[in-house]
């Protein structure tokens, strides 16, 4: 016994012993290749938000800031007078997002309650995965979909519905978006530990009182994480919208109207004939801009709430 | 059913004088995890304001007895009881008692600590509020009082409304205590209340339950057979899964009548 642990010792003594040089290369080198690996995906996001930048300057060296965010028109392809007004594209994108999410938050919470309160193991096995291929489906079938099934049916139900409108695609973006706060909602839901459950179980509490007013405010950082990755998903969809929102910009709430979105209208102009340095062909980057803003601006109001909301344990 | 304390008219035995009335009887208690007998034949009753000891080494079912008694024990899908556990004269595992009422008559402290990540006041009046009461004086009202029964009113007094993850693992004991006497119950269970806490604070939440056993019953479970002795009136043994001794405290530390007993208090085993 005693004559092994000697022996072993003195291998890895000389083990270390040869390879001393090449470790020591391998522990400078990975951390520099680690940093470059990061530094890609670092670089690729300045370099889009530069030429963003860039291609917009230029579109309002042609059309007035001004007239870009007040102008209630967005009529760009007139040949005489076309209007650059960002309006209807945006209350078209919001619009959409709002339903999509009015589909999307009840149904993908009461899911996740389901799944990470109620439901037996067994079931959770079946249920996680049928969700996850859900999110998983093309959103080009989606947009189908929504075109050739829930819009038709929709019409049934609402006489007068036009065939391109902004219920039916956000309806659909809800049910594409479920799965995503279904899961990872459940996710932040079941890291709650169990003994707060038991806390509050022992207290008398139903299960549904422990689900509400325990495990959802212990969660509400990753639901609320959740949600906004939602909602800049619905922002940014476009194959559904493309297909079955219509390309009429439209300033309006009305969800029975045709709407654009500004995802559809980079669409649209990216495979028509705009040609390269025409003020269409520079407004697309001067609504990705607007576009890239918006989810911005709903990631940094989603840090503040889940901060402010946060219950650590 | 919220805020009474529930001093029973029925159950009081007028052929024995000194004898308090029990909280809890158990007659031919059996339980199985699965294929796995944890508890055998139990008998085991549990006398009003005192304190109750369970004692045992691992794994001999004292905690899932303890469970047993408000019902915790379901919370593993396959556990099966048989047998009768009585409380105040009327069978708790019968279908026809609810379980949640059961729950608010009888509390329970858990090993770790375990508030709620919610703020010290939010704490304590969740209990009062899931049973309905929503008044914001009479609140601040239970809040205070269940604080100050848990003797831990003074060092939080000036931060109710900050995260009760905040405070040490000593006071997060007595805020859990606090929060289980806001609902005013019956019977307190405590599971190891003091196994994760030093020294210091261990002897507060002793302290505090020779208080609390003024106004409540308490059964507590413990591994330290010191503990048990310093502060319990009764104390019982369990074996793998079986009551072995049950007498008064001082009996089963002096004179024990099972040679099991005294081998376990003597620290040959376990």
């Amino acid at each position: 016994m005693q004559k092994d642990k000697v022996s072993i010792a003195k291998l890895i003594e000389d083990n270390k012993k040869k390879n001393r040089y090449k470790q020591g290369l391998i522990e400078k080198a990975v951390p520099i290749f680690l940093f470059i690996t990061a530094l890609i995906s670092i670089l690729t996001t300045i370099g889009i938000v530069f030429t963003l930048l860039f291609e917009t300057v230029t579109f309002f060296d042609r059309v007035k800031i001004l007239d870009f965010i007040t102008s209630k028109e967005w009529f760009p392809f007139f040949e005489q007078d076309p209007k650059f007004g960002i309006a209807p594209l945006i209350s078209g994108t919001l619009l959409i997002a709002l339903i999509a999410m009015l589909v999307a938050i009840p149904i993908g919470l009461a899911a996740a309650i389901y799944l990470s309160e109620y439901a037996s193991d067994n079931v959770r096995r079946v249920v996680k995965p049928i969700l996850e291929v859900l999110a998983g489906i093309p959103t080009i079938v989606y947009g189908f979909f929504a075109l050739t099934f829930v819009t038709p049916l929709l019409q049934k139900i609402i006489p007068g519905l036009s065939f391109f409108n902004a219920l039916s695609p956000g309806i659909v973006i809800g049910i594409m978006i479920i799965p995503m706060i279904a899961s990872l909602s459940e996710d932040a839901m079941s890291a709650v530990p169990r003994a707060m459950r038991e806390g509050a179980l022992a207290l008398g509490s139903t299960k549904l009182e422990v689900s509400l007013k325990v495990v959802l405010p212990a969660a509400l950082s990753g639901i609320i994480a959740s949600f906004v990755l939602g909602i800049s998903r619905a922002i940014g969809e476009t194959m559904i919208v493309t297909i079955a929102g219509g390309s009429s910009p439209n300033l309006t709430f009305n969800p029975t109207e045709a709407v654009q979105t500004m995802t559809a209208y980079i669409v649209q102009v990216s495979l028509g004939d705009a040609s390269f340095g025409s003020t269409i062909y520079y407004s697309i980057y001067a609504v990705g801009m607007t576009l890239f803003v918006f989810t911005l601006i709903m990631n940094l109001i989603a840090q503040f709430i889940s901060k402010r909301f946060r219950e650590e344990y | 059913m919220i805020s009474t304390t529930n001093k029973n008219k029925q159950a009081e035995p007028n052929n024995k004088k000194l004898q308090k009335p029990n909280v809890f009887e158990a007659k031919g208690f059996n339980l199985w995890y699965g294929e796995d007998q944890a508890l055998k034949n139990i008998d085991f009753d549990i006398a009003e304001n005192n304190v109750t000891a369970i004692i045992g080494p691992s794994g001999c079912g004292k905690s899932t007895f303890l469970k047993s008694l408000n019902r915790m024990v379901e919370l593993v899908p396959t556990v099966k009881m048989a047998g009768e556990i009585q409380y105040r004269g009327k069978n708790i595992l019968s279908s026809k008692f609810g379980v949640e009422e059961l729950r608010t008559k009888v509390g329970m402290v858990f090993q770790k600590p375990n508030p709620f990540p919610k703020s010290i006041y939010e704490n304590v009046a969740y209990g009062p509020r899931i049973h309905g009461i929503r008044d914001k004086v009479t609140l601040d009202q239970i809040v205070e009082t269940s604080l100050k029964g848990a003797a831990i009113w003074d060092e939080v007094k000036d931060r109710l409304h900050e995260n009760a993850y905040g405070l040490s693992g000593g006071q997060q004991q007595r805020l859990c205590i606090a929060r289980c006497l806001a609902i005013e119950p019956d019977v307190i269970l405590m599971d190891e209340p003091t196994s994760a806490l030093d020294p210091i604070s261990t002897l507060k939440v002793e302290e505090l339950v020779q208080q609390l056993k003024q106004n409540f019953s308490i059964v507590i479970v413990t591994h330290n057979m010191q503990q048990a002795a310093r502060i319990s009136d009764k104390t019982a043994f369990f074996l793998s899964g079986e009551l072995v001794e049950y007498n008064d405290t001082d009996v089963i530390f002096s004179n024990p009548r099972d040679n099991r007993t005294e081998d376990y208090i003597t620290g040959r085993f376990g």
